[in-house]
């Protein structure tokens, strides 16, 4: 048998039967799709927290029972009383705080005050500051003597939701999603962080143990060193995909039967329930035509974003996360198994830990910035530049990049993986025999250049 | 006909000078001991054989044929710095070694159930490395050491780790697999195994070599005309113009005396003539030890 495979085959058997993978491959997705379920119900659970504020004016009304109580908060006008005075006793009568409104806010529109002894959370100060607007620009709008003023303006309110198209190549419209987009964003790039950096990092431990256990020299007496560190990584990575792919179905199958059982009221359930009551109604095209049409807003914006989830290009996000996860965790894994030869300990890894952090943690922020503007340049580099491309670029993918730049990017990571994991084998290949030195750098740099 | 040989090797590591043309020519089933101060360049030299780091300039033989990556499969290494996965089996763990020398598993399997059973392990098969004494790991790592059969063997301090008992256990094995036709390079700095083992040795100092030879001839050549007479009761003897009196003592109704001789009298013309002072048990050359050799040759070197 070949001895590489040999060598992978141990890697990814001791590591699968460990007690610690077991039980992580189950737990993991339970926790998340505990998260997935609670987080929805927390948030909307989230009245607790219930506010009275006090309203107060100067020597006027115009501002009286303007602002309306909200799930979490209530406005209580308070007529006759001076600020100063309910400063010191509100919070003893059970007020949150105190809005003082001065009577020059028509003209300065920052003449108004919310004082309370926490920082106030920003939906409240964007609901107060809404009705303070809307009541200004009602009385300006009174200034002009217009008649039927309220039931104009009741009239013009409106909603506007933008609705985005995209053209492909061919000319052809298809509806998108920006929030799809950057959902799916958010999760190539945070995944392939996470499993770049938790797999690349057991790379190194493996390494240190082999190490430190004094294992390495019998080993690379049967197969050259650079055997033993490819089959360390592909073992590994075969781990992380294993892992991966269990997690995935897992948290799908733990997540339905969360929902179907702690939350049967809402999502689906509700949907396929609405479609008989429709069915009753009519003949058979008109409940054709309901269900089409207006069987209830939750399905026709289910099944809008379904549509528009659809449309994502999905063959090439599920190719390039493959290729970038490949080339992205052989790249690290092979610094990381370099870091691991070239010291005698765990501890003494922080050193050469944080230059290889740094381009990782950077990926992922650029990552994050991508979703609110991905086109900005800064994007564009650091999804060609090989250390950031494979967040970065998993990142773009949903929002559309040209074929060329992945091209390029691919390209460019193919180069620097083949040296990166050439010049890792070199140190690696030195680093694994040096015992009780302090390594630094330098010295790296030195092992780069031993010959044989 | 030498199985193995390295000519003129030299490695040098950024400044420092590991090697320095060292040659060596180890003979078809002959145990070649590679002795030397530490930090001599003896690892270095192993690693060499053993192709895991290359030299800078020199040749390496096998059997007459250029040293090729293959060969590692004809080679069996204990190295110093040896050790094994703690947390893995110990049966596991020798056919996971065994493997990676290339044999299937069949075969690995059948050849660890007798090296296990022989050197009495067997009941520790699934035992995992760190319940197990020193000892008995060093016992697993000569299993996976020998299990390939290698023609050529390498050891480096094999015994440091084993109690007497063991150390006799595993030198009987080294000297059966010689018998079997093993060749066998062994590293060490205990010179009384060397005595007891050793056929020829090379002797580096400072990435040299500095002595090299069968052990017979090192310890002759060292021997500076010698010898050691033993007689029966209290015998008293003088020098005369061939040879001077070292040392007389006496032990156990014995006298024992040392002299060396100052002229090339043969040995029978000594014989006749002490014979008349009593009666003489025994003559011997006086060989030094190859410890005394060992530190005289590199003390030598580091006055001049």
């Amino acid at each position: 048998m070949n001895k590489i495979s040999v060598i992978i085959k141990r890697e990814y058997v001791t590591r699968v039967r460990k007690k610690s993978f077991i039980i992580m491959t189950i737990l993991a997705p339970l926790l998340m799709a505990g998260l997935f379920v609670l987080l929805p119900i927390l948030m909307m659970n989230q009245e607790g927290d219930f506010k009275r504020i006090a309203v107060v004016e100067d020597n006027s009304d115009l501002f009286k029972g303007v602002i309306k109580a909200t799930k979490d908060a209530e406005f209580v006008y308070l007529e006759n009383t001076k600020v100063e005075d309910l400063k010191k006793t509100f919070e003893k009568d059970g007020y949150y705080g105190i809005l003082y409104i001065s009577p020059e806010l028509v003209s300065t529109p920052n003449a108004v005050y919310l004082i309370s002894t926490k920082q106030p959370p920003i939906g409240l100060l964007q609901h107060i500051e809404n009705s303070l607007k809307k009541e200004i620009e009602r009385q300006k709008l009174l200034t002009y003597k217009i008649e039927n003023l309220d039931e104009i303006i009741k009239n013009i309110e409106t909603n506007v939701t933008v609705q985005t198209k995209k053209l492909d190549e061919s000319g052809v419209e298809k509806g998108t999603s920006t929030g799809i987009a950057m959902a799916l964003a958010y999760i190539n790039a945070f995944v392939m962080y996470m499993l770049v950096f938790i797999f690349g990092a057991q790379v190194m431990r493996g390494v240190i143990e082999e190490k430190t256990s004094r294992v390495v020299e019998v080993i690379i007496s049967s197969v050259k060193p650079i055997q033993l560190m490819m089959g360390k990584i592909i073992g590994i990575a075969l781990v992380g995909l294993t892992q991966f792919l269990i997690w995935i179905f897992l948290t799908m199958a733990a997540v339905t039967v969360l929902k179907t059982t702690v939350l049967p009221k809402t999502g689906p359930t509700e949907i396929t329930q609405s479609i008989p009551q429709n069915m009753m109604a009519g003949d058979q095209q008109a409940a054709v035509t309901a269900q089409t049409k207006s069987v209830s807003p939750e399905l026709a914006e289910f099944s809008k974003m379904f549509d528009n989830a659809m449309n994502q290009p999905w063959g090439l996000i599920i190719i390039c996360f493959i290729f970038y996860f490949i080339t992205g965790y052989l790249l690290y894994a092979s610094v990381f198994a370099a870091i691991g030869s070239a010291v005698d300990n765990d501890t003494e890894t922080q050193q050469f830990m944080m230059p290889v952090m740094i381009p990782i943690i950077l990926g992922l922020m650029v990552a994050m910035g991508t979703m609110q503007n991905p086109e900005s340049s800064l994007s564009f580099w650091c999804s060609m530049i090989p250390l950031t491309s494979p967040i970065v670029m998993m990142a773009r993918i949903p929002f559309g990049v040209p074929y060329w730049q992945i091209a390029v990017s691919m390209a460019i990571m193919l180069i620097t993986f083949g040296g990166f994991v050439w010049m890792a084998a070199k140190v690696y290949r030195t680093g694994i025999l040096m015992y009780g030195k302090k390594t630094s750098w330098k010295e790296m740099w030195k092992w780069l250049r031993y010959s044989g | 006909m030498a199985l193995f040989e390295a000519k003129n090797v030299t490695k040098q590591y950024g400044n420092q000078l590991a090697l320095d043309n060292v040659s060596i020519s180890v003979p078809e089933q002959c145990i070649y001991g590679l002795l030397g101060p530490n930090g001599a360049g003896k690892t270095t030299l192993i690693r060499i054989i053993n192709q895991i780091t290359g030299p800078d300039s020199g040749e390496l033989f096998l059997n007459g044929k250029k040293l090729m990556p293959d060969d590692v499969q004809v080679i069996g290494y204990l190295p110093e710095e040896r050790g094994l996965y703690k947390k893995m089996k110990i049966g596991e763990q020798a056919l996971y070694f065994a493997q990676l020398k290339g044999l299937s598993k069949v075969e690995a399997m059948k050849r660890l159930k007798y090296w296990f059973k022989k050197l009495d392990i067997i009941d520790w098969w699934d035992k995992k490395v760190e319940e197990l004494s020193k000892g008995m790991q060093q016992k697993v790592q000569f299993v996976i050491t020998v299990l390939h059969e290698p023609k050529l063997l390498i050891f480096d301090e094999p015994f440091t780790g084993f109690d007497p008992l063991n150390t006799n256990i595993v030198k009987n094995e080294i000297l059966f697999l010689r018998e079997r036709g093993a060749t066998i390079i062994f590293s060490t700095h205990n010179m009384e195994s060397v005595e007891e083992l050793c056929d020829n040795i090379t002797l580096i100092d400072k990435a040299k070599t500095i002595l090299e030879g069968s052990v017979d001839e090192i310890r002759s050549k060292w021997a500076a005309n010698e010898y050691d007479l033993v007689f029966d009761g209290d015998v008293r003897i003088e020098g005369n113009g061939h040879y001077n009196i070292l040392n007389q003592q006496k032990d156990n109704n014995k006298s024992i005396i040392r002299l060396k001789t100052t002229s090339d009298i043969p040995t029978n013309d000594i014989i006749q003539t002490v014979m008349k002072s009593g009666n003489l048990i025994s003559f011997n050359p006086a060989l030094p030890s190859m410890n005394e050799i060992f530190i005289r040759v590199i003390e030598n070197r580091n006055k001049n």
